[in-house]
C-alpha cells in the first residue's frame, strides 16, 4: 500500500505545490469561510439594535502578542530545519508549542475576564459571540497545536531536514494562518463593539 | 526531467510484476481506491433513495387520500397511525422535513456529487487514484455515520426532526414546539456535522486531484465537461458548507445552552422564555448562504453528465464548450448573492428584496445558454437513444420546465402570493429534484459498464424512463395549478378550507402519479442488481466515447491503467470530424495521426507534438536499455 501511495505521488504534477500542501491551503478555505460566516452574522445581529456593550478583556492584547511571538518561534525554526540545524529547530518548536499552549491559557483566561465583567456566553448574543469566537479559534488552535507536537517529534527522529520540508512548511502556514486569523477576530471586535 | 521520469517508470513497473491481493475488508469495505468508493457512495445513495421515497408515498396518500384509512401501516408505523386509523400530523411534519433532507444531502449531494465525483475524475483527467485515498475513505465513512445517526432518528419516540429541512428557529430551537424538535432534531444537527465533514473532505480531495493530478496534456481547456462541473461543485461546497456549520453551531448552542442567538421574546403557554436579543432571521441568513449555493451543488454535476452523455450520443462535439465553461462559472459565482430571494417575505427591507431579485433573475441567463447548448448539441445528430441519453434529454425538458417557474419565483412581488405554495414545490422538483435525479441515474446507465464490467438491459431501462419520465410531469404539473392556488406546503391537511374542495381530484391524482412513479423505480433497482452480476459483458468502449475512462480495462484495478498512464492530445468532443476514419476520436490519438482530419491550426500543432513525443520516446528507449 505505501509503495502505491509512493507511487500515486509521483504522478506528475501540473502545478508545482504539493497535493497535501494544496489541500492544506483549501481546508484553511474553510475555516476562512466559518469565521467570515459567523463575523458576518455578528454585524447583521449588531445592526438589529438591543446589543449589549462591554469592555473587551485586556488579556487579550497578550495573546495577541504571544501569538505573533510563536509565529516568529515558527519561522526560526523553519529557517533551522532548512539549513539543517537541528538543535535550533528544535528548540525552536519546543518554544512554540509552549508559546502555544501559553496562547491557550491566556484565552481562557480572557473568558475568566469575561465573566468577571458579568457578560456570560448565556445572555444578549454580543457576549455569546466573542466566546463562540474565540471557542472555535481555540479548538482550531489546538488541532494547530497537536500538528506542531507530530513535527516535533518527527524533528526527533530526524524526519524534518532541508530535503524533507513538506509536514514542516504545512504546519509553518497552518500555524501563521492561525495566528492572523486571531489578529482578523480581535481587530474585528475592536473595530466593531 | 528525464531522471524523474526513469524513476516513475521503474515504480511503474514493480507495481504490476507484483499482483496486488486484498482481502474483504480493504477491498469492500476500507477500500481507499476511488472507484470502490464511488460505488459505496451510488449504493448508499440508492439505499437512502428509496427511504426517502417511500416517505413522500406515505405522505401522499394523507394528502391525495385524507379520508383513507392507514390501518395497514400499523405494523411498520405503530403509534405513528392513531386509533381512528390516520396519520399522526406531526409524524407527518417529520416525514416532510425527513424527505427533504434525505432527498437533498443523502441522495443527489453524497449519492450524485459523491459517487460520479469520486468514480470519474481519476478515470477522466487520467489519475492513479485521488489525491489522499485515506481522507476519501474518511469522506465515505463520515457520509455513512451521518446516515447511521439520521436513519436511527427515524426510530426514535418522539420523531425525527419535524422543522422542516430548513430547521429554521425558533421551531426546531425549543423542544416544547413540537415533538420532532427534541432528541429528533439533535439527532438532525449531529448527522449533520458528520455530513458536513464528509462533504468537505470530499470537495478538498476533488479540487486537490483535478489541480494536481492530470496527466500530460490535459490542460483545462481538455478537461471534459464532467470534470468542469464536479470542480466547480466542490468549489461551491467548500465555501458554502462551512457557513451552515456556523449556523448549525449556533441553533446547538441555542438548544442546548440556552444562548439567545435566534431566539427573543418567546412566550410558551402564556410563560416568557429568558431568551433576549436573539433574530430568527439571521438563521434564514446563514442557512440560505449555504442553502442557494446547494441547489446548485446538486445541480451542477448532473448538467455535467448530461453534457457528456449528450454529446457522445448526439455523435457531436458539444456544442459552445467554452459558453458551457463559462456558465457554469457565471452559476458559481451567482449562486452565492441570491440566497435572499428564499427570504422575500421574512419582513426584509424591499430595496434589499429588489437587489437579490436582479441578482437572482440574471442566473437565467446561464441557465439559458446550457439550456440552448444541449438543444444544438442534440440538433441534427446522429441520435443514439440509449436509456442514458433518454434520461438526460429528460433533464433537459426539467431544466426548461422547472427553470421557466424559476423567473415567476424570483419576482419578489410574485412572490408574495405563491412563496411557500405547492407552486414553489412544483418548481423545485422540476428543476432541481427530477433534474439531478435524471443526470444521476443517466450517469448511471452510461458509466455503468466502467463501473461492473457489464451492461445494463436497455429495454428495461427505456420502461424506466417512459415511466419516470411521464410520471414526474405528472406529480408535478398539476402541482402548479394547486400551489397558485393558494395550497401551502407542508400542511397536514386543507380539509377546512372550502376551496380545497375543487382539488381533491387533483391531490387524488398527484398521489397515485407518485405512486406508480415510486414503483416504476424499482424496474431500475432490479436492472442495476441484476446487470451487476448477470448482465451481459460489456466491450471496452461500448458508447464509441472519447474520454479517458475508456482506456482503461474492462475492471480497472488499483492504478487504473496498467503501465503507463496515456497522454492527452486533443479535447474530449472529437465526434463525427470531417475527414476521420470513424465518427470519433478518442482523446488519446495524437494528431499527427489523424492528418485527414485535423483543421489548420491543429496542423500546425502537429510539429509541436512530435518533438514531444520524440523526447519521451528517448527517455523510454534510456529506461528500457537499463533493464
Amino acid at each position: 500500500m505505501e509503495r502505491e501511495l509512493k507511487y500515486i505521488d509521483m504522478v506528475e504534477q501540473p502545478i508545482s505545490m504539493h497535493p497535501k500542501k494544496f489541500a492544506l491551503w483549501l481546508f484553511m478555505v474553510t475555516v476562512v469561510m466559518i469565521f467570515a460566516g459567523l463575523t458576518s452574522a455578528y454585524i447583521v445581529r449588531q445592526s438589529e439594535g438591543n446589543w449589549l456593550d462591554y469592555d473587551l478583556p485586556n488579556i487579550f492584547w497578550l495573546t495577541t502578542a504571544i501569538a505573533v511571538a510563536s509565529s516568529l518561534t515558527l519561522h526560526w525554526a523553519y529557517y533551522s530545519a532548512k539549513k539543517d540545524n537541528f538543535v535550533n529547530l528544535r528548540v525552536g518548536m519546543i518554544l512554540t508549542v509552549l508559546l502555544g499552549v501559553a496562547f491557550l491559557v491566556g484565552q481562557w483566561y480572557s473568558w475568566v475576564a469575561m465573566v468577571d465583567r458579568q457578560v456570560f456566553f448565556v445572555g444578549n448574543p454580543s457576549g455569546s459571540f466573542l466566546y463562540v469566537f474565540t471557542g472555535l479559534h481555540a479548538a482550531h488552535l489546538i488541532s494547530g497545536v497537536i500538528f506542531l507536537i507530530i513535527v516535533l517529534i518527527s524533528t526527533f527522529r530526524l524526519k524534518v531536514h532541508s530535503r524533507a520540508m513538506v509536514t514542516m512548511e504545512m504546519a509553518t502556514t497552518y500555524w501563521h494562518f492561525l495566528g492572523g486569523l486571531w489578529i482578523y477576530l480581535f481587530m474585528f471586535l475592536l473595530l466593531n463593539h | 526531467m528525464a531522471t524523474a521520469s526513469a524513476a516513475h517508470h521503474d515504480t511503474a513497473h514493480d507495481h504490476h510484476d507484483h499482483e496486488h491481493h486484498d482481502n474483504f475488508i480493504t477491498k469492500y469495505i476500507f477500500s481507499q481506491d476511488h472507484k470502490m468508493i464511488g460505488k459505496q457512495f451510488l449504493v448508499t445513495g440508492i439505499f437512502w433513495a428509496l427511504i426517502g421515497g417511500f416517505l413522500s408515498v406515505l405522505f401522499r396518500l394523507q394528502l391525495g387520500f385524507p379520508d383513507l384509512s392507514l390501518e395497514f401501516l400499523r405494523p411498520l408505523l405503530g403509534g405513528w397511525i392513531d386509533e381512528a386509523g390516520k396519520l399522526d400530523p406531526t409524524f407527518y411534519l417529520a416525514l416532510v422535513t425527513m424527505h427533504g433532507t434525505i432527498m437533498v444531502f443523502f441522495v443527489l449531494t453524497a449519492g450524485l456529487s459523491g459517487t460520479f465525483s469520486n468514480f470519474l475524475i481519476p478515470l477522466q483527467i487520467g489519475a492513479r487514484d485521488m489525491a489522499s485515498g485515506f481522507m476519501n475513505m474518511l469522506s465515505y465513512w463520515f457520509f455513512f455515520i451521518s446516515g447511521v445517526i439520521m436513519f436511527i432518528s427515524l426510530f426514535i419516540k418522539t420523531g425525527p426532526a419535524g422543522g422542516g429541512w430548513v430547521i429554521y428557529p425558533p421551531l426546531s430551537a425549543l423542544e416544547q414546539a413540537i415533538p420532532g424538535s427534541g432528541l429528533g432534531m439533535t439527532l438532525w444537527l449531529v448527522a449533520m456535522v458528520f455530513f458536513i465533514a464528509s462533504s468537505l473532505m470530499g470537495g478538498i480531495n476533488y479540487i486537490t486531484t483535478i489541480i494536481n493530478l492530470r496527466t500530460k496534456g490535459m490542460s483545462f481547456s481538455r478537461l471534459p465537461l464532467t470534470i468542469w462541473a464536479f470542480f466547480l461543485t466542490a468549489v461551491i461546497g467548500l465555501l458554502s458548507f462551512p457557513v451552515l456549520f456556523g449556523a448549525a453551531l449556533l441553533l446547538v448552542f441555542d438548544r442546548s445552552f440556552g444562548t439567545s442567538f435566534y431566539l427573543s421574546d418567546i412566550y410558551v403557554a402564556g410563560e416568557a422564555l429568558p431568551n433576549t436579543g436573539g433574530s430568527p432571521v439571521l438563521f434564514q441568513h446563514l442557512f440560505w448562504f449555504l442553502g442557494h449555493p446547494e441547489v446548485y451543488i446538486v445541480l451542477l454535476p448532473a448538467l455535467g453528465i448530461t453534457s457528456e452523455v449528450i454529446a457522445t450520443n448526439s455523435r457531436k462535439p458539444i456544442f459552445g464548450y467554452k459558453a458551457m465553461i463559462i456558465s457554469m462559472l457565471g452559476i458559481t459565482i451567482l449562486s452565492f448573492i441570491v440566497w435572499a430571494h428564499h427570504m422575500f417575505v421574512s419582513g426584509m427591507n424591499p430595496f434589499l428584496g429588489s437587489i437579490f431579485m436582479f441578482l437572482t433573475l440574471i442566473i437565467a441567463v446561464p441557465s439559458a445558454v446550457k439550456v440552448f447548448n444541449y438543444l444544438t448539441t442534440l440538433w441534427r445528430g446522429n441520435l443514439v437513444f440509449t436509456p442514458a441519453m433518454l434520461f438526460s434529454i429528460g433533464l433537459v425538458s426539467f431544466f426548461i420546465s422547472g427553470g421557466l417557474t424559476g423567473i415567476f419565483l424570483g419576482n419578489s412581488a410574485i412572490d408574495i402570493q405563491l412563496h411557500d405554495t405547492y407552486f414553489v414545490v412544483a418548481h423545485f422538483h422540476l428543476v432541481m429534484g427530477s433534474a439531478s435525479f435524471f443526470g444521476m441515474v443517466a450517469g448511471v446507465y452510461h458509466w455503468f459498464p466502467k463501473m461492473f464490467g457489464r451492461m445494463m438491459d436497455a429495454k428495461l431501462g427505456y420502461v424506466h424512463f417512459w415511466l419516470t419520465f411521464t410520471g414526474v410531469y405528472l406529480v408535478f404539473f398539476p402541482m402548479h395549478y394547486i400551489g397558485i392556488a393558494g395550497f401551502p406546503r407542508r400542511y397536514y391537511s386543507w380539509t377546512n378550507f372550502s376551496f380545497t374542495d375543487l382539488y381533491t381530484d387533483l391531490n387524488m391524482f398527484v398521489s397515485a402519479a407518485a405512486i406508480i412513479t415510486f414503483a416504476a423505480q424499482f424496474i431500475f433497482l432490479f436492472n442495476f442488481f441484476y446487470s451487476m452480476f448477470r448482465g451481459r459483458k460489456a466491450t471496452l468502449n461500448p458508447w464509441r466515447s472519447n474520454t479517458l475512462e475508456w482506456t482503461t480495462p474492462l475492471e480497472p484495478g488499483h492504478g487504473n491503467w496498467p503501465g503507463e498512464i496515456p497522454a492527452v492530445y486533443r479535447w474530449p468532443y472529437d465526434y463525427s470530424k470531417p475527414g476521420a476514419a470513424e465518427d470519433f476520436i478518442p482523446q488519446t490519438v495524437p494528431l499527427s495521426q489523424t492528418p485527414e482530419s485535423n483543421l489548420p491550426h491543429e496542423q500546425e500543432m502537429v510539429k509541436l507534438e512530435l518533438e514531444i513525443m520524440k523526447e519521451e520516446a528517448e527517455v523510454l528507449v534510456a529506461n528500457e536499455s537499463k533493464h
